[in-house]
Protein backbone atom coordinates (compact mmCIF):
# COMPACT_ATOMS: atom_id res chain seq x y z
CA UNK A 1 0.00 0.00 0.00
CA UNK A 2 0.92 3.53 -1.24
CA UNK A 3 2.43 5.30 2.07
CA UNK A 4 3.64 8.70 2.17
CA UNK A 5 5.71 9.78 4.99
CA UNK A 6 8.27 12.42 6.11
CA UNK A 7 10.66 11.25 7.87
CA UNK A 8 13.42 13.35 9.93
CA UNK A 9 12.25 16.06 7.67
CA UNK A 10 12.74 13.40 4.58
CA UNK A 11 9.27 12.71 2.72
CA UNK A 12 9.22 9.32 1.25
CA UNK A 13 6.43 6.94 -0.61
CA UNK A 14 6.73 3.90 0.40
CA UNK A 15 4.88 0.51 -0.64
CA UNK A 16 4.39 -0.71 2.79
CA UNK A 17 2.50 -3.89 3.28
CA UNK A 18 -0.78 -3.30 5.89
CA UNK A 19 0.83 -5.31 8.43
CA UNK A 20 4.38 -4.03 8.79
CA UNK A 21 4.62 -2.13 12.34
CA UNK A 22 6.07 1.42 12.03
CA UNK A 23 9.48 0.20 14.26
CA UNK A 24 9.60 -2.62 11.54
CA UNK A 25 9.96 0.04 8.68
CA UNK A 26 12.08 2.20 10.35
CA UNK A 27 14.38 -0.33 11.59
CA UNK A 28 14.16 -3.19 8.79
CA UNK A 29 12.78 -1.04 5.64
CA UNK A 30 14.63 2.41 6.19
CA UNK A 31 17.58 1.14 8.54
CA UNK A 32 16.90 3.49 11.35
CA UNK A 33 17.83 0.94 14.23
CA UNK A 34 18.30 3.40 16.79
CA UNK A 35 14.48 2.71 17.62
CA UNK A 36 14.77 0.15 19.85
CA UNK A 37 12.11 -3.21 20.08
CA UNK A 38 12.02 -4.18 23.72
CA UNK A 39 8.55 -5.83 24.90
CA UNK A 40 6.93 -5.68 21.48
CA UNK A 41 3.43 -5.29 23.77
CA UNK A 42 3.46 -1.84 24.67
CA UNK A 43 5.06 -1.90 27.95
CA UNK A 44 8.65 -0.63 27.48
CA UNK A 45 8.92 2.44 25.86
CA UNK A 46 11.96 1.38 23.77
CA UNK A 47 10.60 2.16 20.90
CA UNK A 48 9.30 5.80 21.20
CA UNK A 49 9.08 8.03 18.27
CA UNK A 50 7.07 11.32 17.96
CA UNK A 51 4.66 11.49 15.08
CA UNK A 52 3.51 15.14 14.48
CA UNK A 53 5.50 15.81 17.67
CA UNK A 54 3.90 13.25 19.76
CA UNK A 55 5.35 10.45 21.43
CA UNK A 56 3.60 7.67 20.56
CA UNK A 57 4.89 3.82 21.03
CA UNK A 58 5.76 2.36 17.54
CA UNK A 59 5.49 -0.85 18.27
CA UNK A 60 2.12 -0.68 18.25
CA UNK A 61 1.10 1.70 15.73
CA UNK A 62 0.84 0.31 11.68
CA UNK A 63 3.20 2.04 9.11
CA UNK A 64 0.03 2.92 7.39
CA UNK A 65 -1.86 4.13 10.15
CA UNK A 66 1.08 6.87 10.02
CA UNK A 67 0.13 7.69 6.20
CA UNK A 68 0.93 11.52 6.03
CA UNK A 69 2.47 12.45 9.26
CA UNK A 70 5.83 13.50 10.29
CA UNK A 71 7.65 11.32 12.21
CA UNK A 72 10.83 11.78 14.47
CA UNK A 73 13.11 8.82 15.13
CA UNK A 74 16.37 9.57 17.58
CA UNK A 75 18.33 9.48 14.47
CA UNK A 76 16.31 12.96 13.78
CA UNK A 77 16.99 15.17 16.53
CA UNK A 78 20.17 16.49 17.01
CA UNK A 79 21.30 18.92 14.63
CA UNK A 80 23.97 17.83 12.54
CA UNK A 81 27.13 17.00 14.90
CA UNK A 82 25.13 18.96 17.74
CA UNK A 83 23.42 16.75 19.99
CA UNK A 84 19.81 17.74 20.87
CA UNK A 85 19.70 19.67 24.74
CA UNK A 86 18.04 15.87 26.11
CA UNK A 87 20.35 14.09 24.49
CA UNK A 88 23.56 16.19 25.64
CA UNK A 89 21.55 15.97 29.02
CA UNK A 90 21.65 12.14 29.04
CA UNK A 91 25.48 11.94 28.14
CA UNK A 92 26.46 15.09 30.67
CA UNK A 93 24.32 13.40 33.59
CA UNK A 94 25.09 9.77 32.84
CA UNK A 95 21.27 8.77 32.02
CA UNK A 96 22.17 5.02 30.88
CA UNK A 97 24.09 2.01 31.38
CA UNK A 98 23.50 -0.20 28.86
CA UNK A 99 21.83 2.10 26.67
CA UNK A 100 19.30 0.23 25.16
CA UNK A 101 16.56 2.05 26.15
CA UNK A 102 17.74 5.27 25.88
CA UNK A 103 16.64 6.54 22.83
CA UNK A 104 12.67 5.39 24.11
CA UNK A 105 14.07 7.68 27.08
CA UNK A 106 15.36 10.47 24.97
CA UNK A 107 11.68 10.74 22.75
CA UNK A 108 10.00 10.39 26.30
CA UNK A 109 11.60 12.98 28.01
CA UNK A 110 11.11 15.35 25.05
CA UNK A 111 7.25 14.15 25.19
CA UNK A 112 7.33 15.47 28.98
CA UNK A 113 8.72 18.96 28.19
CA UNK A 114 5.81 19.53 25.35
CA UNK A 115 3.38 18.16 27.99
CA UNK A 116 4.81 19.96 31.32
CA UNK A 117 7.35 22.71 29.95
CA UNK A 118 10.83 23.01 31.33
CA UNK A 119 10.82 23.24 34.93
CA UNK A 120 10.14 20.06 35.86
CA UNK A 121 10.48 18.10 39.61
CA UNK A 122 12.01 14.75 40.07
CA UNK A 123 8.51 13.64 41.14
CA UNK A 124 6.55 14.70 37.63
CA UNK A 125 9.56 13.22 35.57
CA UNK A 126 9.06 9.64 37.48
CA UNK A 127 5.25 9.75 37.26
CA UNK A 128 5.63 10.59 33.32
CA UNK A 129 8.47 7.78 32.93
CA UNK A 130 5.41 5.05 33.70
CA UNK A 131 5.55 3.97 29.99
CA UNK A 132 9.47 3.53 29.85
CA UNK A 133 11.22 0.65 31.52
CA UNK A 134 15.27 0.76 32.24
CA UNK A 135 16.66 -2.71 33.46
CA UNK A 136 19.87 -1.36 34.26
CA UNK A 137 20.26 2.49 35.82
CA UNK A 138 17.51 2.76 38.87
CA UNK A 139 16.26 5.62 37.06
CA UNK A 140 18.28 8.41 39.62
CA UNK A 141 20.18 9.96 36.53
CA UNK A 142 17.80 9.29 33.63
CA UNK A 143 15.47 11.68 35.95
CA UNK A 144 18.63 14.25 36.48
CA UNK A 145 19.10 14.18 33.12
CA UNK A 146 15.57 14.93 31.65
CA UNK A 147 15.19 18.00 33.87
CA UNK A 148 18.59 19.33 33.10
CA UNK A 149 17.59 18.30 29.42
CA UNK A 150 14.14 20.08 29.94
CA UNK A 151 15.78 23.61 31.08
CA UNK A 152 18.76 23.27 28.60
CA UNK A 153 15.74 23.21 25.91
CA UNK A 154 13.99 25.98 27.49
CA UNK A 155 17.27 28.11 27.68
CA UNK A 156 18.04 26.95 23.68
CA UNK A 157 14.20 28.30 22.77
CA UNK A 158 15.11 31.69 24.81
CA UNK A 159 18.57 31.99 23.20
CA UNK B 1 1.92 -10.00 11.71
CA UNK B 2 -0.36 -12.00 9.60
CA UNK B 3 -0.96 -9.99 6.45
CA UNK B 4 -4.53 -8.03 5.95
CA UNK B 5 -6.03 -5.46 4.05
CA UNK B 6 -6.00 -2.01 5.41
CA UNK B 7 -9.34 0.75 4.40
CA UNK B 8 -9.14 3.90 5.46
CA UNK B 9 -12.79 5.40 4.70
CA UNK B 10 -13.80 8.70 5.27
CA UNK B 11 -17.22 8.55 6.13
CA UNK B 12 -18.79 6.23 8.89
CA UNK B 13 -21.28 4.88 5.41
CA UNK B 14 -18.42 3.88 3.20
CA UNK B 15 -16.71 2.05 6.91
CA UNK B 16 -19.47 0.08 6.90
CA UNK B 17 -19.88 -0.44 3.53
CA UNK B 18 -15.98 -1.61 4.15
CA UNK B 19 -16.54 -3.64 6.96
CA UNK B 20 -19.15 -5.46 5.04
CA UNK B 21 -17.53 -6.33 1.99
CA UNK B 22 -14.07 -6.80 3.95
CA UNK B 23 -14.47 -10.63 5.35
CA UNK B 24 -13.49 -11.10 8.87
CA UNK B 25 -13.19 -7.26 9.47
CA UNK B 26 -12.57 -5.30 12.32
CA UNK B 27 -12.55 -1.70 13.13
CA UNK B 28 -9.36 -0.10 14.08
CA UNK B 29 -9.11 3.21 16.31
CA UNK B 30 -5.95 3.58 18.02
CA UNK B 31 -5.13 0.45 18.07
CA UNK B 32 -3.45 0.08 21.46
CA UNK B 33 -5.88 -3.43 21.95
CA UNK B 34 -6.19 -4.44 18.80
CA UNK B 35 -2.68 -4.19 17.77
CA UNK B 36 -1.55 -6.20 20.51
CA UNK B 37 -4.64 -9.23 20.20
CA UNK B 38 -3.45 -9.66 16.18
CA UNK B 39 0.01 -10.19 17.58
CA UNK B 40 -1.12 -12.79 19.33
CA UNK B 41 -3.14 -14.06 17.27
CA UNK B 42 -6.14 -13.66 19.41
CA UNK B 43 -7.86 -11.57 16.46
CA UNK B 44 -6.95 -12.70 12.90
CA UNK B 45 -8.93 -10.18 10.95
CA UNK B 46 -8.87 -10.28 7.13
CA UNK B 47 -9.79 -6.30 6.50
CA UNK B 48 -8.92 -3.52 9.24
CA UNK B 49 -10.82 -0.77 8.23
CA UNK B 50 -9.37 2.58 10.12
CA UNK B 51 -11.56 5.29 11.51
CA UNK B 52 -8.99 7.59 11.68
CA UNK B 53 -9.92 9.63 8.22
CA UNK B 54 -13.40 10.15 8.98
CA UNK B 55 -13.79 13.53 10.53
CA UNK B 56 -16.10 14.41 13.17
CA UNK B 57 -15.52 11.58 15.93
CA UNK B 58 -13.16 13.62 17.77
CA UNK B 59 -13.15 16.42 20.58
CA UNK B 60 -15.74 17.48 23.73
CA UNK B 61 -18.63 19.38 23.55
CA UNK B 62 -20.91 20.58 26.44
CA UNK B 63 -24.78 20.81 25.38
CA UNK B 64 -26.58 21.60 29.09
CA UNK B 65 -26.33 18.73 31.13
CA UNK B 66 -24.56 16.25 28.68
CA UNK B 67 -21.18 16.42 28.11
CA UNK B 68 -20.18 14.53 24.69
CA UNK B 69 -16.82 13.47 23.90
CA UNK B 70 -16.36 11.70 20.29
CA UNK B 71 -15.44 8.27 19.69
CA UNK B 72 -11.90 9.00 18.59
CA UNK B 73 -10.99 11.46 21.11
CA UNK B 74 -7.74 10.23 22.73
CA UNK B 75 -7.10 9.63 26.24
CA UNK B 76 -4.36 12.27 26.36
CA UNK B 77 -7.14 15.04 25.08
CA UNK B 78 -9.59 14.02 27.57
CA UNK B 79 -7.30 14.12 30.20
CA UNK B 80 -6.06 17.86 29.28
CA UNK B 81 -9.84 19.31 28.39
CA UNK B 82 -10.84 21.97 30.20
CA UNK B 83 -14.40 21.28 29.62
CA UNK B 84 -13.80 18.11 30.52
CA UNK B 85 -12.29 19.02 34.10
CA UNK B 86 -15.15 21.42 34.65
CA UNK B 87 -17.80 19.70 34.48
CA UNK B 88 -16.88 16.09 35.16
CA UNK B 89 -13.45 16.25 36.89
CA UNK B 90 -13.98 12.39 37.88
CA UNK B 91 -13.99 11.64 34.14
CA UNK B 92 -10.48 13.65 33.59
CA UNK B 93 -8.60 11.81 36.57
CA UNK B 94 -9.80 8.58 34.65
CA UNK B 95 -8.51 9.65 31.51
CA UNK B 96 -5.19 10.67 32.52
CA UNK B 97 -4.78 7.24 34.81
CA UNK B 98 -4.87 4.79 31.88
CA UNK B 99 -1.67 2.83 30.36
CA UNK B 100 1.08 5.73 30.26
CA UNK B 101 1.83 9.01 28.50
CA UNK B 102 2.11 7.42 25.15
CA UNK B 103 -1.02 4.33 25.16
CA UNK B 104 -2.96 8.04 25.94
CA UNK B 105 -1.61 9.25 22.90
CA UNK B 106 -3.07 6.98 20.81
CA UNK B 107 -5.75 5.08 22.52
CA UNK B 108 -9.63 6.29 22.08
CA UNK B 109 -12.83 6.36 24.59
CA UNK B 110 -14.17 4.80 21.14
CA UNK B 111 -11.85 2.03 21.21
CA UNK B 112 -11.78 0.89 24.38
CA UNK B 113 -15.81 0.56 24.64
CA UNK B 114 -16.17 -0.96 22.08
CA UNK B 115 -13.85 -3.42 22.90
CA UNK B 116 -15.35 -3.72 26.18
CA UNK B 117 -12.61 -4.92 28.04
CA UNK B 118 -13.82 -6.45 31.96
CA UNK B 119 -10.79 -4.30 33.20
CA UNK B 120 -11.37 -1.43 31.31
CA UNK B 121 -11.74 1.79 33.28
CA UNK B 122 -14.44 4.07 30.78
CA UNK B 123 -16.97 1.49 31.54
CA UNK B 124 -17.23 2.02 35.05
CA UNK B 125 -17.56 6.42 34.15
CA UNK B 126 -20.28 5.26 31.11
CA UNK B 127 -22.03 3.16 33.79
CA UNK B 128 -22.19 5.71 36.55
CA UNK B 129 -22.55 8.49 34.54
CA UNK B 130 -25.49 7.25 32.70
CA UNK B 131 -24.17 7.31 29.69
CA UNK B 132 -25.26 7.45 26.27
CA UNK B 133 -23.68 5.34 23.24
CA UNK B 134 -24.18 7.19 20.09
CA UNK B 135 -23.23 5.04 17.20
CA UNK B 136 -23.22 4.84 13.28
CA UNK B 137 -27.46 3.89 13.67
CA UNK B 138 -28.56 4.65 16.59
CA UNK B 139 -28.32 5.08 20.81
CA UNK B 140 -27.99 2.98 23.28
CA UNK B 141 -28.33 3.51 26.88
CA UNK B 142 -25.22 2.73 28.86
CA UNK B 143 -27.21 0.24 31.36
CA UNK B 144 -28.05 -1.57 28.28
CA UNK B 145 -25.25 -0.96 26.19
CA UNK B 146 -22.03 -3.22 28.77
CA UNK B 147 -23.05 -6.97 28.17
CA UNK B 148 -20.59 -8.87 30.06
CA UNK B 149 -16.76 -10.17 29.29
CA UNK B 150 -15.89 -8.14 25.45
CA UNK B 151 -19.48 -8.34 24.89
CA UNK B 152 -21.84 -4.97 24.11
CA UNK B 153 -24.81 -3.82 22.56
CA UNK B 154 -23.16 -3.23 19.21
CA UNK B 155 -24.45 -5.32 15.87
CA UNK B 156 -21.75 -6.11 13.46
CA UNK B 157 -20.64 -3.35 11.45
CA UNK B 158 -21.90 -0.62 14.17
CA UNK B 159 -19.64 2.12 15.08
CA UNK B 160 -19.14 4.28 18.01
CA UNK B 161 -19.77 7.94 17.30
CA UNK B 162 -19.80 9.91 20.42
CA UNK B 163 -20.71 9.14 24.12
CA UNK B 164 -22.48 11.76 25.90
CA UNK B 165 -22.09 11.68 29.77
CA UNK B 166 -24.84 12.90 31.97
CA UNK B 167 -22.90 16.09 34.09
CA UNK B 168 -23.36 15.34 38.26
CA UNK B 169 -23.07 17.16 41.18
CA UNK B 170 -20.04 15.27 41.85
CA UNK B 171 -17.97 12.49 40.81
CA UNK B 172 -14.47 10.90 41.54
CA UNK B 173 -13.10 7.13 40.34
CA UNK B 174 -10.42 5.46 42.28
CA UNK B 175 -8.96 2.63 40.92
CA UNK B 176 -6.11 -0.08 42.71
CA UNK B 177 -4.34 -0.68 39.22
CA UNK B 178 -1.91 -3.42 38.03
CA UNK B 179 1.47 -2.17 38.34
CA UNK B 180 2.73 -3.30 34.78
CA UNK B 181 -0.53 -3.22 33.15
CA UNK B 182 -2.71 0.03 34.76
CA UNK B 183 -5.79 -1.84 34.38
CA UNK B 184 -7.87 -1.54 36.96
CA UNK B 185 -7.59 -4.92 39.64
CA UNK B 186 -10.55 -2.63 40.77
CA UNK B 187 -12.15 0.49 40.23
CA UNK B 188 -15.01 2.32 41.78
CA UNK B 189 -16.59 5.48 39.52
CA UNK B 190 -19.17 7.42 42.04
CA UNK B 191 -21.84 10.17 40.11
CA UNK B 192 -23.84 12.49 42.48
CA UNK B 193 -27.18 13.50 41.00
CA UNK B 194 -29.98 15.44 42.28
CA UNK B 195 -32.30 12.50 41.57
CA UNK B 196 -29.46 9.38 43.36
CA UNK B 197 -25.94 8.81 43.30
CA UNK B 198 -24.76 5.57 40.81
CA UNK B 199 -21.75 4.11 41.71
CA UNK B 200 -20.26 1.66 38.93
CA UNK B 201 -17.70 -1.25 39.66
CA UNK B 202 -14.74 -2.30 36.93
CA UNK B 203 -12.46 -5.21 36.62
CA UNK B 204 -13.51 -7.10 39.64
CA UNK B 205 -15.86 -9.18 37.67
CA UNK B 206 -16.39 -10.68 34.40
CA UNK B 207 -18.09 -7.53 33.48
CA UNK B 208 -18.70 -3.82 35.00
CA UNK B 209 -21.47 -3.34 37.01
CA UNK B 210 -23.47 -1.47 38.99
CA UNK B 211 -23.38 -1.64 43.18
CA UNK B 212 -27.08 -0.80 43.41
CA UNK B 213 -26.32 -1.37 48.13
CA UNK B 214 -24.00 1.27 47.90
CA UNK B 215 -25.85 3.08 45.70
CA UNK B 216 -29.05 3.21 48.00
CA UNK B 217 -26.97 3.86 50.82
CA UNK B 218 -25.09 6.97 49.61
CA UNK B 219 -28.49 8.30 48.01
CA UNK B 220 -29.76 8.50 51.60
CA UNK B 221 -26.68 9.65 53.10
CA UNK B 222 -23.70 10.80 50.63
CA UNK B 223 -20.22 9.83 52.89
CA UNK B 224 -17.52 6.95 53.55
CA UNK B 225 -19.39 6.33 56.63
CA UNK B 226 -22.60 5.25 54.89
CA UNK B 227 -21.19 2.36 52.83
CA UNK B 228 -18.63 1.42 56.10
CA UNK B 229 -18.25 -2.09 55.83
CA UNK B 230 -20.53 -3.17 52.79
CA UNK B 231 -18.75 -6.27 50.35
CA UNK B 232 -19.02 -7.57 47.78
CA UNK B 233 -20.38 -10.84 47.20
CA UNK B 234 -17.25 -12.91 46.49
CA UNK B 235 -18.94 -15.43 44.60
CA UNK B 236 -19.36 -12.93 42.00
CA UNK B 237 -15.95 -11.75 41.33
CA UNK B 238 -13.12 -13.08 39.64
CA UNK B 239 -10.39 -14.65 40.78
CA UNK B 240 -6.73 -14.90 39.28
CA UNK B 241 -3.07 -14.35 38.58
CA UNK B 242 -3.54 -10.88 39.66
CA UNK B 243 -6.25 -11.34 42.68
CA UNK B 244 -8.59 -13.16 44.33
CA UNK B 245 -12.25 -13.06 44.54
CA UNK B 246 -11.47 -12.23 48.53
CA UNK B 247 -9.07 -9.35 47.30
CA UNK B 248 -11.38 -7.74 45.10
CA UNK B 249 -14.40 -7.53 47.31
CA UNK B 250 -11.49 -6.04 49.88
CA UNK B 251 -10.27 -3.09 46.93
CA UNK B 252 -14.12 -2.47 46.06
CA UNK B 253 -14.84 -1.17 49.59
CA UNK B 254 -11.26 0.66 49.85
CA UNK B 255 -11.98 2.07 46.58
CA UNK B 256 -15.60 3.34 46.87
CA UNK B 257 -14.71 5.06 50.13
CA UNK B 258 -11.48 6.77 48.21
CA UNK B 259 -14.06 7.81 45.47
CA UNK B 260 -16.93 8.67 47.79
CA UNK B 261 -14.47 11.53 50.24
CA UNK B 262 -13.02 12.59 46.72
CA UNK B 263 -16.34 13.60 45.87
CA UNK B 264 -18.20 14.74 48.92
Amino acid sequence: MQTRLTINGTSQTRDVAPATLLVELLRDDLGLTGTHIGCDTSQCGACNVLIDGVAVKSCTLLAVQADSKAITTIEGVANGDTLHPMQAAFREHHGLQCGFCTPGMVMAGIEIVRRRGHDLSSETIAHDLEGNLCRCTGYVNIIKAIQAGAKAMGEQNHA
Amino acid sequence: MRDFEYARPTSLADAASAFAGGGEAAFIAGGHTLLPAIKSRLRMPDTLVDLAGIPGLSGVTRDGDTLWIGAMTTHAAVAADKTVAAAIPGLATLAAGIGDPQVRNRGTLGGVIANNDPAADYPAALLALDATVETSSGRHAADDYFQGMFATALADGEIVARVGFKVPLASAYAKFRHPASRYAVVGVFVARYATGVRVAVTGAAPGVFRWTEAETALSAKFGADAVAGLTLNTGDLNTDIHASAEFRAHLAGVMLARAVNEAA
